[in-house]
């Protein structure tokens, strides 16, 4: 196990060093001198602007740029956003709990949805009821985020007026308006967790069901809904436990157009404002953060699927 | 299990690989359906300045936000535009996005990936470490950053939807070239004498297109939505020229008065990306027997 870890830490470090470079970069491909924006009405004064560009070391060659935002960055130093004066690590943290929030009620949705929707497909496979389970996870998947978000405002909010069309109310100061206000967006995030989940448990649940133990199993007579419950599907969970750990991390880049749509103050929100503002520091914090979270998620799958598999567990 | 149906087919039928995943495919209903819709859309994107029965850049405010009638089957909008015609030049902006985005991500990523997996482990080893950081950032938010530094234009969305989505070209190809040297009829090129690069452009691409077509079908899929969420946020098509995602995102603030302006560019963007999933998925079981179902 601890090789094991080593060996991943050993490939993580050169991919996040690697996505700094990236992020770095990002600032090379903007049209035009950072520091005019940034300078405003005062553009005109050569002044501000030297002082603006000795601030933000742009006078200095690349390299020295970089190696200086890179220090800063691995002392948690994540850039100063240009409009809301605030640090953007800080931000960031402000923002997370809320779409952390989201993602988990959408991961459940999915996973509720998902799993024995997969389970039941692959059983009756090739029958009816796996036909309209395989539809319903194509229409899922094909479905953009944001418009079933809006067509779900227009149905629950505009025309039968049962929930709210957009806010946000925090889970420690109203957990019923909480739920009100984050279940239609967790649902539209959730239909896209469970059409994955939904695939990948069918994909795991055919091969398990054609395994020689569930052959045997059959052959000594146990019922056939204790094989496909005890003996097929707690080993399909395997790929789909860390499969799904994987799908956790992408809900954070569904989250933008949804928390947008839904005006939800969270991290995706928080993207979409950077953007519109041509906050430019707070949108490469936003890329590394997620690139982070999306590492490190992966290490967890990969130390559950260590974990939920003896066979590897022993191996190592 | 499917090189033995794959074998004894052939015995018995003499059909070359290629006819026989081509009949496959054209008796695939659903890829069919899937197929007969893309090429509706290309037509209506094709001959749109004809078959659209208005201007789409025409405003009067005489018609400001009418509800679908004859005379406009799908409404008209906030400045008195037909929806309708706007959705039909939409679809030349959501097409194109999807197809120039996908090839040029093909057309660099491909290369790339083979030269991950043919040439040494160092430059495998580079390739792989940037792919691996490319893909760390989540396809649409990476597409978002690069879209937002680059600045808004239809041009620099599909350039950042194409770099977002070539790691997942570099990644295929380089694991499909490492399959593919290792099998012998690889190993024969090489013993003839020919140089990498020749058994890599004449003897491994061959092989491994048919994994790229159902990859690049499907990644058309996720461009168009990419596509559609960049020009929702403004970062695409720049008004007064139609999207499907600026229209949805004009469309929210008359969600109580004019919902027909939410439904129908929605609705198009639903169906072409549902059409190239399932042309998509109708040729990964047509070409490529062996592989699972997957994710998006």
């Amino acid at each position: 196990m601890t090789s094991f870890l080593l060996r991943r830490l050993g490939q993580i470090i050169p991919t996040l060093f690697v996505v700094s470079l990236l992020v770095f970069g990002l600032q090379q491909l903007m049209p035009g001198d950072p520091a005019l924006i940034l300078a405003g009405e005062e553009r005109g004064d050569p002044r501000v602007l030297a002082e603006i560009r000795s601030q933000l070391m742009l006078d200095r060659p690349l390299w020295e740029q970089y190696g200086h935002w890179l220090w800063r960055l691995l002392h948690g130093d994540f850039g100063f956003s240009w409009r809301i004066q605030m640090p953007v690590a800080d931000l960031i943290m402000e923002k997370l709990p809320v779409t952390a929030q989201l993602a988990m009620m959408s991961f459940i949705i999915g996973a509720v949805i998902g799993v024995p929707c997969g389970v039941l497909s692959a059983v009756w496979r090739d029958r009816p009821a796996d036909w309209a389970i395989n539809g319903v996870a194509l229409f899922g998947i094909s479905t953009p985020n944001f418009w079933l978000g809006i067509m779900l405002i227009l149905l629950f909010s505009v025309n039968l007026g049962w929930l709210p069309p957009s806010g946000y109310v925090p889970l420690w100061e109203d957990p019923w308006q909480s739920l009100a206000t984050t279940i239609m967006p967790a649902f539209v995030l959730g239909t896209g967790v469970a059409s994955v989940l939904m695939r990948h448990t069918r994909a795991a649940m055919l091969t398990a069901l054609s395994q020689d133990y569930v052959r045997t199993a059959r052959a000594k007579g146990v019922p056939e809904r204790l094989v496909v419950a005890k003996h097929a599907l707690r080993n399909a969970l395997i790929p789909v436990v860390t499969l799904g750990t994987i799908e956790f991390g992408r809900l954070l880049a569904g989250a933008v157009l949804t928390e947008q749509i839904f005006t939800i103050p969270g991290f995706g929100k928080l993207v979409v404002d950077a953007v519109f503002n041509r906050d430019y520091p707070v949108v490469q914090g936003v890329v590394l953060a997620t690139a982070l979270i999306f590492v490190l998620l992966s290490l967890l799958a990969d130390v559950l699927y260590m974990l939920v598999n003896p066979r590897l567990r022993a191996a190592s | 299990m499917s090189a033995i149906t794959t074998g004894s087919a052939l015995i018995e039928t003499g059909e070359s690989p290629t006819r026989r995943a081509l009949r496959k495919f054209l008796r695939h209903r659903l890829a069919m359906f899937g197929l007969a819709v893309v090429v509706c859309f290309v037509f209506a994107a094709i001959l749109a300045p004809w078959i659209a029965p208005h201007d789409p850049l025409a405003t009067s405010w005489a018609r400001i936000r009418q509800a679908p009638s004859w005379a406009h089957p799908f409404g008209t909008d906030e400045n008195g535009r037909d929806v309708l015609s706007r959705v039909l030049w939409g679809a030349r902006a959501s097409l194109m996005a999807g197809v120039v985005a996908v090839g040029f991500a093909a057309f660099i990523g491909v290369p790339i990936g083979l030269l991950a997996g043919l040439g040494g482990k160092w430059v495998d080893m580079l390739i792989s470490r940037v792919a691996d950081a490319m893909l760390s950032v989540p396809f649409l938010i990476l597409a978002i950053a690069l879209a937002a530094f680059l600045g808004p234009a239809l041009e620099n969305a599909m350039l950042a939807i194409a770099v977002s989505i070539s790691p997942v070209f570099v990644r295929l190809a380089r694991g499909l070239a490492l399959d593919a040297k290792s099998t012998d009829w690889a190993e024969a090129a090489r013993a003839l004498g020919n140089p990498p690069w020749r058994v890599g452009l004449f003897h491994v691409l061959p092989n491994i297109l048919p994994s790229l077509l159902v990859q690049s079908t499907l990644a058309i899929a996720e461009a168009i939505i990419a596509e559609a969420s960049l020009s929702f946020l403004g970062l695409g098509q720049q008004p007064p020229n139609p999207s499907w995602g600026s229209m949805l995102n004009a469309a929210q603030r008359f969600m109580d008065t004019a919902p027909w302006l939410a439904i129908f560019p929605g609705l198009a963007i639903f169906l072409v990306v549902l059409a190239f999933n399932l042309v998509g998925d109708g040729l990964r079981d047509a070409l490529d027997p062996r592989s699972q179902v997957g994710g998006r």
